[in-house]
């Protein structure tokens, strides 16, 4: 049904989910409409595909996922203009653009270490030149990854108890 | 300006963001559907105007937010609020904290599992069954996610069945993602 199941779980689980009440079958397309809010949006704003592709694909090496790696390498190789930052791809690298690194640094706190969170790292992004509404979009795409990669870890546990 | 609340609570929290919401009178279309705006609903509040920036990710987000915690069958509320409130100690956020401590115990009928909640965080020592979805949560929050196929054999050791387990691990993921919105991009103020 939904890419993120398929790719990241397995086709079992996919058909397993058939047979529950039908809700969360819904709950799992609107996880998958959300994934396509946070990865290619209509309106990117200063985020384009390809950053916030190579994003998931560093936040994916920190969780240690890498079946997620993969998929969001893939998905990062098929972005428009992906080349240009196809040297950041390690989650240790790091960029010469201060703008750049403010949002890798933050997309790293949130994936890692959301708890340390204070008004200070907001104010690195906004002094590096990150708008309000780019800070936004980094929070729900760093944080839908957050989400995506519990759900998984959570439907696998599921499937590896049958 | 009144100081961040720091220590946990079940008071009703205001919260102040660290970037300048959406202004109402300034709102795209989309942000206005993504607010679910109507002529009848005109109050909302600065978290969903901070979150107007990106109109596309709250728009789906919402009902499945809605859908997860207060959808109908599966697993009893009071549960679904227990998979919250682990995630959000291990993330520490107060105000999501706060909420869902509440709910917990509007829904329970009980402060007990909260109070000690409050007093020992991952640590604290609860009734069986609870015990066991709570650390299933926190567990599953930790960075990186650490919940074990023991875990799992212990939800199903305390009754919880396979729809119920679903309903956990995602009640606990979606809050994965809300505390990293609420935490992050704001903090938790006194009501004033």
């Amino acid at each position: 049904m939904t890419e993120l199941i398929e790719t990241l779980v397995g086709d079992a689980f996919d058909d397993r989910l058939k047979q529950l009440p039908a809700r969360r079958a819904e709950l799992m397309a609107l996880t998958e409409a959300s994934r396509k809010a946070v990865l290619t949006p209509a309106e990117p704003g200063g985020l384009s595909h390809a950053l916030r592709a190579l994003i998931a694909v560093r936040a994916s090496e920190r969780l240690g996922d890498v079946r997620m790696k993969d998929h969001y390498y893939e998905h990062f190789t098929q972005c428009e203009d992906f080349y240009d930052l196809v040297g950041l791809v390690d989650a240790d690298a790091t960029s010469d653009d201060p703008w750049l690194q403010a949002v890798l640094d933050h997309a790293d706190m949130l994936t890692c270490r959301p708890r340390t969170a204070t008004k200070a790292d907001i104010n690195r992004l906004l002094a590096a030149g990150v708008g309000d509404a780019d800070i936004v979009r980094l929070a729900e795409l760093a944080a839908f990854l957050g989400y995506q990669a519990r759900l998984v870890a959570g439907l696998r546990l599921m499937e590896m108890s049958r | 300006m009144s100081d961040a609340v720091q220590d946990y609570t079940t008071e009703v929290l205001d919260w102040r963001p660290f970037v300048t919401p959406v202004r109402l009178d300034e709102a795209t279309p989309e942000q206005m559907e993504a607010m679910k705006i109507t002529p009848a609903n005109k109050k909302i509040s600065d978290y969903v105007l901070t979150l107007a920036h990106d109109p596309e990710s709250l728009l789906h987000r919402s009902p499945l937010f809605n859908g997860i915690m207060y959808g109908r069958d599966g697993l009893d509320r009071g549960s679904r609020e227990l998979g919250a409130i682990g995630s959000s100690i291990v993330n520490r956020c107060i105000y999501c904290i706060a909420v869902h401590a509440r709910h917990y115990n509007q829904a329970t009928k009980t402060t007990e599992v909260v109070e000690e909640i409050f007093a020992n965080e991952t640590a604290a020592k609860l009734p069986e069954r609870e015990q066991a979805i709570f650390d299933f949560a926190v567990k599953l929050s930790a960075f990186p996610p650490a919940a074990t196929d023991e875990d799992m054999a212990r939800l199903k050791a305390v009754g919880l069945d396979e729809v119920e387990i679903l309903d956990l691990i995602m009640s606990t993921s979606i809050f994965g993602w809300a505390n990293r919105l609420m935490h992050t991009l704001g903090e938790p103020v006194p009501l004033k």
